[in-house]
């Protein structure tokens, strides 16, 4: 080992000007306009983001483990999972892979120099940083208890916490959302290099382009929501408190038309990061290129048209329920076409097993669970009984964790070597997405069963016949927080003592595995001119049966 | 405890410490259930298939050496089809049996029992027309339906029965309803389901079904109280209302004699059945219900009566008689 890196300080990684050698100091990363630097910016704050809100979860199961709650008040349980749910989807799920491996890869992607914007670019981060202090002075000045869903008049009218801070942090980080999803529909449109035609393009920068449409048109939408939320609490203008003459169910409409599309936010990059993750490790070309990228994009549009199925049981109208219901589950059609494309690209591939790869497989086996759970909700009838309750958290969960959080970091094992020039142990990182995958499922299968028993969400205490099922679901989140502690330890050491990754470890197709890892500041040393559709793996003559 | 073994968990499939399913106790719980086991049963087919595929690629073309290179496969558009019309007729026929099971059981039988549920930061307060009321708990007879008209005092709640598989949100400044027939005698769980603040968690009761002999005796046994409608009569002549609502029609306010249930065209226009919501929205905002030919002289009495007292008055006004109901008192 010491004398492998010995060696290592001779390597072309050190010797050679590239993105991260090529300034030096504090002041060279925060006045970067480089994507690359500006994505590992990304990287670093919202790491910090997931470890605040991936202790509150831990406090919350350690809580639950005793029905009359072992650890803290129900109203310290509370803000635990409100800190909890606003950091994780605010603060970390939605701009996880767009923001990070976004930023990062898009315009090696395309064949670019550099994002349309950089110092847009630059000061996307720099607001959401300023959104995510707000959001960690509501947390440390004595939480907030609305949930992340802020139901009205609760959260306007009766909350006595740090609302108002909380709401303004998610406010002003939708700035940096809407801003980056402005950066990279242009920068598609615009940057792309000669002979990178649409159809040519990685599903990964298709998942993007879908992204970043949902970014611009439903962003502002939670910022209205969010402001006149806001007005009713400071001003007393009746707005949504029906004791000042305002509707409460007009909050749930307007959040719900953002923030279920902001569901899609979170999966849909999950989804492109797949499809680059399955070609590359099983040599294939993606089965249905047009049908993987067309469904990306139809789901965006369908997921502005479905946020009534979050209000089955407001006491809605039974015409507006049948509506969408239907329209739900309409939008679970392109996923389920996504993952038989997906499937399908194995066939007779050249499959091996790095641990992207099994992050990436792990992705396919619990999205079909979350999606198809997802029938439950969209089904009126089923949806009644388990609206509310610990199914709902289970279903999200599948989705939100099984699916974006593991694509997530699908994608940062992928792109690692590419990021920082150097690999990981591939045998640690393969067991820590095996301890993933199993404690996810021992901490979240249990929840279905709790939801479909009658246990409502965002209970501190709960009737005792519940205990068994509470237990095991804590037991599989402290394997699941041990997995995901030990990539950071491995990661962290690679990037000093991982061997050179060379430009391209996987003998992946792709513009950004043509270039020297790290890439240079410029991306690449020579113009790039596109000649071949993605996934160009080489093909073995057919034999007459296939 | 105790309680607990007295309805007991069904035989459960593994060991008893793990519940696996919830008491099924009303005439709709057997219907969702049976869709639960059809999405159960989709959702494990799909499950395994795709693990079973993966698993069974995974192996069979596992890279044996780094040098081997695929064959082409060529995107297959009946394949393609395959998998978008199946799943879409799948949904189709989930969709149509979940929308009929569910606007089958959104409509009250007409022969349901009325019993009135005010929400508040953290307790349920039940209101029976006979008279008796109830704090987080609700005693009703088994085999009848019953209808339930919910508003909240404060924040959203949500009323939701596991048992019985219903489950409706309890908001401010309107009502809602929600209706059950439970078929079995027991003990179960009352609980909000929509997140309503520090104590949510504890803002939770008990069902108690009972025989008709027992329920009759329940409500006989009862601190002897007069029914809503007395209450509400009371409250009516107190706060003056009588005054300007003259029986006969000749007074400066229009007579609400047998008035519920009937449509009313509004001077606004707009045609209404006068129903709970309307009485209390006349209540408590009357300019915004005004009827034709009576000058908007009615005060608010927003502030002045609570939820409790608006719900006496509606079961006053009612008690005056209905289209469907001039033969009873």
């Amino acid at each position: 080992m010491s004398t492998a890196t010995m060696d290592l300080h001779d390597s072309p990684i050190e010797s050679s000007v590239n993105y991260l050698n090529a300034g030096h100091g504090i002041r060279s990363w925060l006045l970067t306009k480089d994507h690359k630097r500006i994505g590992l910016l990304y990287l670093a704050t919202i790491t910090l983001n997931f470890m605040i809100g991936g202790a509150a979860a831990v406090l919350m199961r350690l809580n639950l483990i005793e029905p009359q709650g072992a650890l803290v008040e129900p109203s310290t349980y509370n803000k635990l999972f409100s800190i909890h749910g606003i950091i994780m989807v605010f603060f970390f799920l939605v701009p996880s892979i767009p923001a990070t491996l976004g930023n990062f890869c898009i315009p090696l992607m395309i064949g670019a120099r550099d994002v349309a914007f950089p110092k847009l670019n630059l000061l996307s981060w720099y607001i959401f940083v300023t959104g995510s202090l707000l959001a960690l002075y509501a947390v440390l000045s004595g939480g907030v208890d609305t949930g992340w869903t802020f139901y009205t008049p609760y959260s306007s009218t009766y909350s006595h916490t740090h609302v108002i801070a909380a709401a303004l942090g998610i406010f002003i980080a939708g700035f940096s959302s809407i801003l980056t999803g402005l950066n990279f529909i242009v920068t598609i449109h615009k940057m792309r290099a000669p002979g990178m035609t649409w159809f040519r393009l990685p599903l990964f920068i298709w998942a993007m382009y879908a992204t970043s449409l949902i970014f611009v048109l439903g962003t502002p939408v939670i910022a209205i929501t969010l402001f006149l939320l806001g007005l009713e609490r400071i001003l007393h203008v009746g707005i949504f408190d029906p004791a000042l003459g305002g509707d409460p169910l007009l909050f749930q409409h307007l959040f719900w038309f953002y923030s279920h599309p902001a569901v899609y936010i979170m999966i849909l990059p999950g989804m492109g990061v797949v499809s680059e993750l399955i070609t590359a490790f099983s040599r294939k070309k993606i089965f249905g290129y047009g049908f993987v990228a067309f469904s990306s994009l139809s789901i965006a549009v369908i997921s502005f048209v479905v946020w009534g199925h979050h209000m089955f049981v407001t006491g809605q109208s039974i015409y507006a329920g049948l509506v969408f219901s239907v329209l739900s589950f309409l939008v679970a059609i392109p996923s389920a076409i996504k993952v038989f494309n997906w499937t399908a690209t194995l066939y007779k591939g050249s499959i091996s097993y790095e641990a992207p790869m099994l992050y990436a497989l792990g992705f396919i086996g619990l999205f079909t669970m979350g999606g198809l759970t997802g029938l439950f909700l969209a089904s009126l009838a089923t949806d009644v009984h388990l609206n509310g309750t610990y199914f709902i958290v289970a279903h999200f969960h599948y989705i939100m964790v099984g699916g974006a959080v593991m694509a997530y970091l699908g994608g940062i094992h992928f792109w690692w070597p590419k990021i920082t020039g150097r690999l990981y142990p591939d045998l640690w990182a393969r067991f820590a997405a095996f301890v993933i995958f199993i404690g996810f499922n021992l901490t979240f299968f249990p929840q279905f069963v709790l939801g479909y028993l009658g246990m409502p969400r965002r209970y501190a205490m709960y009737p005792a016949e519940f205990q068994v099922l509470n237990v095991m679901s804590s037991a599989g989140a402290s394997i699941l927080g041990v997995g995901y502690l030990i990539p950071l330890v491995y990661l962290i050491w690679s990037m000093r003592y991982g061997p050179p990754a060379g430009p391209n470890p996987w003998g992946a197709k792709g513009l950004e595995w043509t270039t020297p890892s790290p890439p240079p500041t410029e991306n690449f040393e020579a113009p790039v001119v596109v000649t071949e559709d993605a996934y160009n793996y080489p093909t073995a003559p057919e034999k007459a049966h296939v | 405890m105790m309680r607990f073994l007295q309805f007991g968990w069904q035989p459960a499939a593994l060991a008893a410490m793990i519940p696996m399913q919830p008491p099924s106790a009303s005439s709709i719980s057997q219907g969702v259930d049976e869709l639960y086991y059809l999405l159960t049963g989709v959702t494990l087919f799909f499950t395994v298939l795709i693990f079973s595929i993966i698993f069974y690629f995974m192996v069979k073309y596992r890279r044996r050496s780094d040098k081997e290179v695929p064959p082409e496969t060529h995107t297959s558009m009946f394949l393609e089809l395959a998998w978008t019309i199946i799943p879409s007729l799948i949904c189709v026929v989930l969709f149509v049996w979940a929308s009929e099971l569910y606007v089958r059981n959104s409509r009250p039988p007409a022969s349901s029992t009325e019993i009135f549920v005010i929400g508040k930061q953290w307790m349920w307060h039940i209101q029976h027309p006979e008279g008796p009321r109830e704090i987080n708990e609700l005693h009703v007879p088994v085999g009848a339906p019953v209808k339930l008209t919910m508003t909240s005092q404060d924040v959203i709640h949500d009323f939701y029965i596991p048992a019985f598989r219903v489950k409706k949100d309890v908001l401010p400044g309107r009502y809602t309803q929600l209706w059950f027939e439970p078929t079995q005698t027991g003990v179960f769980h009352l609980f909000c389901a929509q997140y309503c603040g520090a104590n949510h968690s504890q803002m939770i009761g008990w069902v108690y079904v009972m025989t008709p002999a027992d329920y009759a005796a329940w409500l006989a046994a009862g601190e002897k109280t007069e029914s809503m409608a007395q209450q509400g009569e009371q409250l009516y002549t107190r706060i003056g209302c009588a005054t300007c609502h003259v029986p006969q029609g000749n007074g400066r306010a229009p007579s609400l004699v047998g008035i519920y249930g009937k449509p009313e065209k509004l001077a606004s226009g707009e045609t209404r059945i006068v129903d709970e919501s309307l009485m209390r929205q006349a209540i408590l905002t009357p300019n915004s219900v005004l009827l034709p030919g009576y000058a908007p002289i009615m005060p608010t009495f927003q502030g002045q009566v609570n939820e409790e007292q608006v719900l006496q008055l509606i079961a006053y006004l009612k008690s005056l008689g209905s289209p469907e109901r001039t033969n009873e008192k």
